[in-house]
């Protein structure tokens, strides 16, 4: 159980969409963060140096969000080791197969009418809603 | 300029993650368990995301843009094949089973929570599962065409 957090969440999602429209207009990129992460390990190193200062700025946010907030917020894990490597490796795989996850589909994708994006986004939040009911409520725990 | 430039983008991009608590597995899953105790916070990142990404997507079409970068990378494809619903079907899977997607397991990686480490690691093998198996159905075909 969560809290309902609207007003934090309106300022955190205008973030993420500054973000996705400044890498848009200043580097003509999409802010796909499964093909940013898969993009660290092609060999063409003018391709990989922006993807790794992008996933540097990423991976420095905790610290700076420390510094101007305080304390981060709770992060709460009900998995066990077995289920999150499952999942981690369905997201891995799955991201690169269907070209895209929660960002380049979801946002990116739907912010400028992608049919394909439209598409993936629904199918992806649909698999996960049922893949939460079962769990939580059919499987019983 | 383009490295500071994605940097940039980066840092504004995991402050969002956070400051919206996208990065709490637990809040995901409460927002997915639409029967359950509903916590439909994360639809609201959804709104504030793609309403400041449309604006960019507006512009992008304009004179001097990219301005630091030499072009645009835009997906221009319009088809629907069983790779983009299989593989959005099996992230959806994932993502419903812990609650975290890509963006939220790399800027967790600092929080030093196993399950966040773990997470990534698993990530980067089904990427790169992934990778070898195209390469390996990429080699096959063209050996085919060979023969």
């Amino acid at each position: 159980m969560t809290d309902f957090t609207p007003a934090s969440a309106l300022a955190g999602g205008l973030l993420i969409g500054t973000s996705a429209s400044l890498l848009l207009i200043l580097n003509g990129r999409i802010a796909g963060i499964s093909g940013i992460v898969a993009g660290l390990f092609r060999r063409d190193l003018r391709e990989v140096s922006w993807r790794a200062a992008f996933v540097v700025g990423v991976l420095l946010a905790p610290l700076v969000y420390g510094v101007l907030f305080g304390p981060l917020p709770p992060v709460t894990f009900n998995s066990s080791a077995g289920v999150i490597v499952a999942a981690g490796l369905l997201v891995g795989f799955g991201t690169r197969l269907g070209s895209g996850c929660t960002s380049g589909h979801g946002v990116c994708g739907i912010s400028r009418g992608s049919p394909r994006s439209l598409v993936a986004t629904g199918v992806f939040m649909i698999t996960a809603l049922i893949t939460v009911l079962v769990t939580r409520h059919l499987m019983g725990h | 300029m383009l490295v500071l430039s994605a940097f940039a983008a980066g840092l504004l991009f995991g402050l969002g993650l956070i400051v919206s608590q996208m990065v709490n597995p637990a809040k995901v899953l409460a927002f997915l368990d639409v029967t359950g105790s509903w916590d439909p916070s994360l639809a609201f990142v959804m709104v504030g995301a793609t309403a400041a990404s449309a604006i960019g997507y507006a512009v992008a079409n304009s004179p001097g843009i990219p301005v630091l970068g030499d072009r645009l990378e835009i997906p221009n494809r319009r088809d629907f094949d069983a790779r983009l619903i299989g593989g959005a079907a099996l992230f959806g899977i994932g993502w419903g089973l812990v609650g975290l997607c890509p963006g939220p397991a790399v800027v967790m990686l600092p929080f030093g929570l196993w399950q966040g480490s773990a997470f990534v690691v698993a990530m980067l093998a089904g990427m790169g599962l992934f990778a070898a198996l195209r390469s390996a159905k990429a080699g096959s075909s063209s050996r085919e065409v060979g023969v």
